[in-house]
């Protein structure tokens, strides 16, 4: 997922105001709309909805199938408008004063636990989605959505180092010379996210990404003041682009980006550090206020389809969690360690609960590393 | 001329909308967010305004004022910056060949109808360690090493690639590239309307260009410099699409911090205490100018 600034916010932006201030003007130009041009017509190519035929899909860039739109048109003849954002923080905060009209949002697995706390999420009607049932059981019962009430996972990731093969003398399988070390200076790039960046180097220093205290942040801190001079750029999840254009030779980012330039670049590789990382999920969730609540069902329910999902994960290459849909893909993906690496490795990893408390430490801390 | 005064319900009328537009889309929001600036969070999603002066007070603790201190610091030498490229380019606008005078400001104002973020990727393609500079320079450089080595000399040592972009140059660079038509316009609009005489009368009783320049037309041009200067600095002071994209890891600016307690901090009441301190510095500034202004017009 590339969560460079995405243009197509500002079309978002639009449309929230015209929701919020126009809500009612909508609502009446849409009886009008209805009543005038065959609402029955719509209602027969609904096929059971029972709502206009439309969909308003939250998403990240680069993260659906090239014809996955158009084969659900085509399936339910409902017509899906998608909007991106480039940050969790910006769907949070897009949707904190209340829904602009979404009908279906893809927030990560903290996120999720976020929203729920703040009671911004629909219980999910499982009876609507039976295609859960291709989901691997592993993701159904998770310690962030027990039950999986309000969430139904769409990919996995997981933050390593990508690299530059040519140009490093040894396998980078540690944080240190990420985090620790100024063999490859100035050919580093971090990511600017400070909860992630503080939890990593808690895994560095041998902590579980959700046992950190206020004093091992200090530590932290300091070690980061310390590494600053090394680092080219804290990016914004852009790294991907900085390690493909040879801006830096090192970078801290999601497998499926790395996997993603992996097909233009045969000099790229990553790899999980050996103290092991931060795993994410991005979920597939209906959020309060939904304008089409069983369109959104509808939605969620063909995303899960073994073959639909085959079809996401051949242009995305994140890993999938929807296990029919995985069986569908060919071996080259199966078996590739990036995107699935070893299982003794994947032991290392931990989700990141949402901590309230620690959460503005981190993002003061980490305004005192960039202003040091 | 008819007094706006006398004819209070045609200026009423003509009025209404406007003032209605302000106020729904510029007061009323930013009363909101100035009212936020004095609460707290409770819980994930609400504040509570509860007139506490925290918000401002943790706002002025060193470790913000520093970060405001680099981000006047960055906004003043853009400015300055602007102002030396800047002025050269009026004078000859102002004293080109009328029909050329429209082309040439054209040039000045294309690059403002391209989007700022498309503006600035399109720079840091320029400016990165596989851009076109470092490719242009060392492509030059490979070339004299080899000149070198034909006539018997030995070759220079490796081209090593100038660090462009990703530190506190490249945040300068762009946005002198993206301010400067904020201070050529004003300065052509002062400048065109310079008496030439006063410029002739200058050289003929003996002063040179440059005296003539800085005793005669920037006295003059005052006031588009000033103007210039204010409408150069404030964007420049909120900058954060620039920093953000091109700056090094020590590149934040105050309104980089402001976006992340928006955003990931999900601070608002604190992101709008810092904003709001970044306004009235602003309206200082310009309260400065009208008060100038005021003074200029009592003496004439």
């Amino acid at each position: 997922m590339d969560r460079r600034i995405p243009l197509q916010e500002f079309r978002a932006n639009r449309r929230s105001i015209l929701k919020s201030l126009g809500a009612a003007a909508v609502g009446i130009s849409f009886a009008g709309a209805l009543s005038g041009c065959g609402g029955k017509e719509q209602a027969a190519k609904i096929g059971g909805t029972g709502e206009e035929p439309k969909l308003n899909f939250y998403n990240w860039d680069t993260y659906i199938g090239e014809t996955t739109l158009g084969d659900f048109k085509g399936a339910s003849g409902i017509d899906v408008n998608m909007s991106l954002f480039a940050t969790n923080d910006e769907l949070f905060a897009k949707l904190r004063a209340g829904n602009p009209g979404f009908d279906v949002i893809v927030p990560s697995n903290d996120f999720v636990e976020r929203m729920v706390k703040a009671d911004m999420l629909v219980p999910l009607d499982h009876t609507q989605i039976l295609n859960i049932k291709n989901v691997d059981p592993a993701f159904i019962n998770v310690a962030y959505d027990p039950g999986r009430k309000f969430s139904l996972p769409y990919t996995w990731l997981l933050l390593g180092i990508g690299y530059r093969k040519s140009k490093v003398k040894a396998k980078p399988d540690s944080w240190k010379v990420l985090f620790d070390s100024p063999e490859y200076k100035g050919r580093i790039a971090l990511l600017s996210e400070a909860g992630d960046m503080f939890r990593l180097y808690g895994k560095y220093l041998g902590k579980s990404v959700n046992g950190l205290t206020p004093e091992d942040l200090k530590t932290i801190e300091a070690m980061m003041i310390k590494q600053k001079p090394n680092v080219k750029a804290f990016h914004e999840d852009n790294g991907q682009d900085l390690l493909l254009s040879g801006e830096v030779d090192l970078v801290l980012e999601y497998n499926g980006d790395i996997a993603q330039i992996m097909t233009e670049d045969d000099d790229i590789d990553f790899i999980v550090p050996k103290e092991g990382s931060q795993l994410n999920s991005d979920t597939l969730c209906i959020p309060k206020g939904a304008p089409h609540p069983k369109n959104a069902h509808a939605f969620i329910n063909y995303l899960l389809d073994a073959e639909a999902g085959k079809k996401i994960t051949e242009t995305i290459l994140y890993p999938t969690p929807n296990a029919a849909a995985k069986a569908l893909m060919p071996d080259s993906y199966k078996k590739n360690p990036v995107i699935f690496p070893a299982a003794d490795l994947l032991a290392r990893c931990e989700y990141a609960s949402y901590n309230e408390k620690l959460q503005p430490l981190y993002e003061e801390a980490f305004t005192r590393v960039r202003a040091a | 001329m008819q007094d706006w005064k006398r004819q209070k319900a045609a200026f009423a009328s003509i009025a209404v909308s406007p003032v209605a537009w302000l106020i729904a889309f510029f007061v009323l929001p930013l009363a909101i967010v100035w009212l936020y600036s004095f609460g707290r969070n409770v819980g994930l999603t609400e504040i509570d305004i509860s007139g506490t002066f925290s918000n401002y007070g943790r706002a002025l603790e060193p470790l913000y004022l520093e970060i405001f201190g680099k981000s006047v610091a960055v906004a003043a030498l853009t400015t300055l910056i602007c102002l030396i490229v800047g002025f050269p380019i009026a004078l000859a606008i102002t004293f080109a060949q009328p029909k050329w005078r429209p082309w040439m400001l054209l040039a000045i104002m294309l690059p403002f109808w391209t989007n700022l973020l498309i503006r600035t990727y399109a720079l840091i393609t320029v400016l990165r360690t596989e851009g076109y500079v470092n490719k242009s320079l060392g492509w030059l450089w490979e070339s004299a090493s080899g000149l070198k080595v034909m006539v018997g000399m030995a070759p220079l040592s490796t081209w090593e690639p100038l660090p462009l972009l990703y530190n506190n140059f490249a945040v300068i660079l762009g946005l002198v590239y993206v301010h400067l038509p904020f201070m050529v316009l004003p300065l052509y609009a002062a400048l065109d309307r310079l008496d030439r005489s006063l410029i002739e009368a200058s050289l003929d009783l003996g002063a040179g260009h440059f005296r003539t320049l800085t005793q005669i037309v920037a006295p003059l041009a005052a006031p588009g410099i000033i103007s210039g200067v204010i409408i150069t600095f404030v964007p420049a002071l909120g900058a954060y699409l620039t920093p953000d994209l091109m700056g090094g890891p020590d590149s934040q600016m105050i309104a980089n911090v402001i976006e992340r307690q928006f955003k990931r901090a999900n601070d608002w009441p604190f992101g709008a205490a810092l904003s709001f301190l970044l306004m009235y510095a602003t309206f200082i500034l310009i309260a400065l100018q009208a008060l100038r202004n005021r003074k200029a017009e009592a003496r004439s």
